[in-house]
């Protein structure tokens, strides 16, 4: 069984584009001055048609931090374990990832990330995280 | 409150594995046994609500169900809300006894995940809740999911993994009383803790099984009461919150819609949560259960874990929950999981659940979830 890749949807299309250009794109309210992920149509806020795609910094922290030892599918049996983080970004969003550099023990929330791209397949790069030592 | 809508029948199958069961038996099994349980005949129901199935992923199952047992209601369509199925059928129920649309909705729901589709088909199944995007590419299961919760609210709140652990046993102390539970010999907190890890920080025995069974429950006008065999039980409160499905875009991890959903219930009930006499509060994992608890106002933050660990969730503890073991011990058949919680809460306030009654409870907080404590729902039941 391969990696379930991203299919990018219409809204999504931008931010998988920027990805494979190393580029983590995200949409910004400019009415709510605020971060949104996963892309949608409208701001999830005011749900006014005032986004605007920007550019991160491509970093953030650790918000929260699990070492799977069970996988769910065929896929990801032999990377076991790794981890999964949800990290927050400077600019106010959260981000499901990996953690790539790091012994699964040695992420913990709180910790500072970079973001990286990793190519899995087709045209997709996907964002993964580093611990930024 | 007067009660504008009765549980007049309830029925659970057997849970576990059941090799010679189908989706559509097992809902056929629980709806006759809940029908019979009510005093009814088929042709009595004129309201019919099902829920889903992974063995039989159907767009109509409720009609579907309707054709395989025989019945041609007034009313009839699927609800599909995660865990939180099983509470939001009861009060989509109570809305059209309520609402004078019937006069007897059966619910029902069965799966047969376990025999149908093996332990690891049915895992990878639910993993598909991840988002497609943005959390599968990363090996996301619900238990990682649940692991991201729980190690946020452990950072948050002090809780500690013997906390989850003696979650696990008050509520297998329970499924030991009950001779229908999928598993139903004693464990410790050790035994929890030394059980394999499945997503830091929750091991095996701090998540749900996976089961087959059914459960069905049938709601009835008032008007139809003195005609039916059980005290009945009134529904004196709902209440919904929802705020996101997927983890990765829950607006925080650690309030959760449960604290929206509990409150509209107790608020049309015009109780409080120290009113309540037993809880059957949804535990997909030990961490589900641990954050409604404390979400809902039944104990303060970072207090519900030293108070399992000190019994307040057995028998004679300050809050009797879970009574029949809940998902963890007395099984998991998907949508019917979320309707063994009322079944059991019907039970107790019944005062008919044998070794395993709780005293002789007057009021009863049932809860649902859904997703990645995603959709809630609340009711708060009544001895009538």
């Amino acid at each position: 069984m391969d990696r379930p890749l991203p299919k990018p949807t219409t809204e999504t299309q931008p931010f998988w584009e920027g990805c494979a250009q190393g580029e983590l794109r995200y949409q910004h309210c400019t009415r709510c001055d605020r971060g949104q992920f996963p892309p949608s149509s409208r701001c999830r806020s005011c749900h006014e048609d005032a986004l605007e795609w920007r550019q991160s910094d491509k970093r953030g922290t650790i918000h929260s931090v699990t070492t799977v030892f069970r996988a769910p599918n065929a896929a990801f049996k032999k990377a076991a374990p790794y981890n999964i983080a949800l990290i927050d970004l400077t600019e106010g969003f959260r981000l499901m990832t990996n953690i790539k550099n790091a012994d699964p023990t040695e992420a913990a929330i709180g910790a500072p990330v970079r973001i990286v791209f990793e190519a899995v397949g087709g045209d997709i790069a996907l964002p993964q995280a580093e611990l930024d030592h | 409150m007067a009660a504008g809508a009765i549980i007049s029948g309830v029925h659970g199958t057997r849970v576990g594995a059941l090799p010679d069961s189908s989706c559509m038996s097992l809902h056929d099994a629980a709806a006759r046994g809940a029908i019979a349980d009510a005093g009814l005949s088929p042709g009595d129901i004129d309201g019919v609500i099902c829920a889903y199935s992974l063995t039989e992923p159907h767009l109509m199952l409720a009609s579907w169900f309707c054709e395989y047992f025989g019945l041609s209601p007034d009313v009839c369509y699927s609800i599909q809300a995660g865990g939180a199925t099983g509470a939001v059928m009861l009060s989509q129920a109570a809305a059209l006894i309520e609402n004078k649309n019937c006069r007897h909705v059966l619910l029902v729901a069965g799966d047969n995940r376990l025999t149908g589709l093996s332990r690891d088909g049915a895992v990878a199944a639910l993993a598909k809740v991840g988002h497609s995007q943005f959390e599968q590419p990363y090996g996301i299961s619900i238990p990682a999911a649940y692991g991201l919760v729980a190690a946020r609210y452990m950072h948050e709140y002090g809780l500690e993994p013997e906390h989850l652990a003696a979650t696990a046993v008050a509520l297998r102390a329970h499924a030991s009383r009950n001779p229908d539970a999928h598993m139903s010999e004693p464990i410790t907190v050790q035994d929890v803790m030394n059980s394999p890890l499945i997503a830091e920080p929750l091991h095996l025995l701090d998540c749900s099984l996976i089961s087959d069974g059914g459960g069905a429950v049938v709601v009835s006008s008032p008007a139809t009461q003195t005609d039916l065999p059980h005290r009945p039980i009134e529904i004196i409160g709902t209440g919904q919150g929802h705020t996101h499905e997927h983890i990765v875009a829950a607006p925080s991890l650690t309030d959760y819609g449960c604290k929206r959903s509990s409150s509209a219930a107790f608020e049309k009930a015009g109780i409080k949560p120290s009113d309540i006499d037993i809880a059957q509060i949804y535990d997909s994992f030990t961490i589900t259960l641990v954050v409604e608890l404390e979400s809902m106002g039944f104990f303060e933050r970072g207090e519900a874990g030293p108070a399992i660990l000190n019994g307040a969730l057995a028998l004679d503890g300050v809050l009797p929950c879970n009574t029949h073991g809940g998902l963890l011990s007395h099984g998991h058949p998907g949508a019917a999981g979320g309707v063994f919680h009322i079944v059991e809460a019907v039970t107790q306030l019944r005062h008919t659940a044998g070794d395993r009654q709780a005293g002789s409870p007057e009021l009863a907080f049932v809860h649902g979830d859904g997703g990645i404590l995603s959709a809630h729902c609340s009711l708060v039941l009544a001895r009538g």
